[in-house]
């Protein structure tokens, strides 16, 4: 799994929080949940994890 | 077993209830993403629902959705793996693998671990041009434990002709199986393999996993020419110690079966939300509720502007976008698809 970007996605109601992940893998640009379940976000911390990937902050 | 032992177990059976393949798609019935999709050299599910190539190093290929299946047999579809750059010569760990995917949730009832562990049966139908020893097995990932495995040696004697292969697996009381949605079991077909997984012995009874075993007596390479290809349909993991007959299912079932991993998004309205900045939004609600909250693309309405996904969960999602002027139409078209694979 080729993750070259990856941006975090805030909350529009204001809440402050993070609520999702924009990353582009395998050349796609795709809308990643917070879900450990999920096997690309699974992939993203693990990346971030080993310093190899930095989630850059939401807009 | 008495006659009425027998009826009384198959009444009270996953049998005589119609759910008793755990394969989802053995039939190859749904392909969502795609129907035929070339030069896979990594693998991944591209074509039919649930079928996951994995392909390391080891020539280039083309997965599709086939209508080359048995005769006879009820089946409209295959799977079909076919070879467009050879790869003769083989690293160690260069593979092509056919795999398929269980969450432990699926698996529960064949009680795994326990002195009530029960027998399972794997058949499938298979074709290749190419003869040979084939090898077909199954591995249980054990979390914080030792991963099992057992496996068996299928040949093909006749090229271009379909053929049944049964592969009974004895139950294992040693190891459980994950109770959770996450990647706990996956069934593989090697159809080419380099050293590290070829060079040990095959064990048709579960063991602790060693990799030079697990596709031992694999004879063939399937990478070897341009020439190759390989079909697979009639999919069925079922309780017992005889294969029965591939239950067939009508489309919506086995579409709707496959919806917990892969979807597709359509039709999506994004209505007025916002005046001050003609913010439009919605939440689309899934088919079903899925493995896990899945991934989904990027988007553009039917003007072309982009569309922010916001909070996804297992069951739906939040999507925005903000227009140039009234007027503009913020209707998402068919086809996106988001997924939720293992």
């Amino acid at each position: 799994m080729d993750i070259t970007a990856a941006q975090n996605i805030a909350d529009i109601h204001g809440s402050g929080e993070n609520v999702s992940v924009k990353a582009t893998i395998d050349g796609i640009e795709i809308y990643v949940p917070l879900d450990p379940d999920n096997t690309e976000y699974a992939e993203i911390l693990r990346q971030v994890a080993a310093g190899t990937l930095t989630i850059a902050d939401a807009d | 077993m008495s006659k009425a032992a027998e009826l009384a177990a198959l009444i009270g059976g996953q049998k005589a209830l119609g759910h008793k393949n755990l394969v989802k798609n053995g039939a190859m019935v749904v392909a969502q993403r795609a129907t035929s999709v070339s030069g896979n050299t990594a693998g991944g599910i591209k074509t039919v629902d649930r079928m996951n190539p994995e392909i390391s190093s080891a020539g280039t290929w083309t997965q599709s959705q086939s209508t080359d299946v048995p005769s006879g047999q009820g089946f409209v579809n295959s799977f079909k793996l076919d070879c467009t750059t050879a790869d003769a010569s083989l690293s160690a760990g260069d593979v092509c693998i056919l795999g398929y995917r269980f969450e432990g949730l699926e698996l529960q009832r064949l009680n795994y671990g326990t002195s009530g562990a029960k027998n399972i049966v794997l058949s499938f139908w298979v074709k290749t041009n190419k003869t040979g020893n084939y090898v077909v097995n199954f591995q249980n990932i054990v979390t914080g434990g030792t991963n099992r495995t057992c496996g068996k040696v299928y040949t093909v004697s006749q090229a271009n002709t379909w053929q049944k292969v049964e592969f009974p697996i004895a139950a294992d009381t040693v190891a459980g199986i994950d109770n959770d949605n996450a990647l706990t079991a996956i069934m593989y077909w090697w159809l080419a393999s380099g050293t590290t997984y070829t060079s040990g012995t095959l064990s048709n009874t579960w063991e602790n996993t060693t990799n030079a075993n697990i596709a031992a007596g694999l004879n063939v390479n399937l990478a070897d020419s341009t020439d190759n290809e390989w079909y697979i349909t009639g999919i069925q993991l079922e309780e017992g110690d005889v294969a029965t007959a591939f239950e067939h299912e009508d489309y919506s079932t086995t579409l709707a079966k496959c919806q917990r991993y892969t979807a597709t998004l359509g039709g999506l309205i994004l209505p007025k939300m916002r005046e001050s900045d003609r913010m439009r939004a919605n939440t689309y609600k899934f088919p079903t509720t899925m493995r896990a909250a899945p991934t989904i693309p990027a988007m553009t309405d039917g003007s072309s502007i982009s569309v922010i996904v916001q909070s996804i969960s297992t069951e739906a999602c939040f999507c925005y976008t903000t227009v140039p002027a009234d007027g503009y139409g913020s209707e998402i078209s068919s086809g996106t698809v988001i997924s939720a694979e293992l």
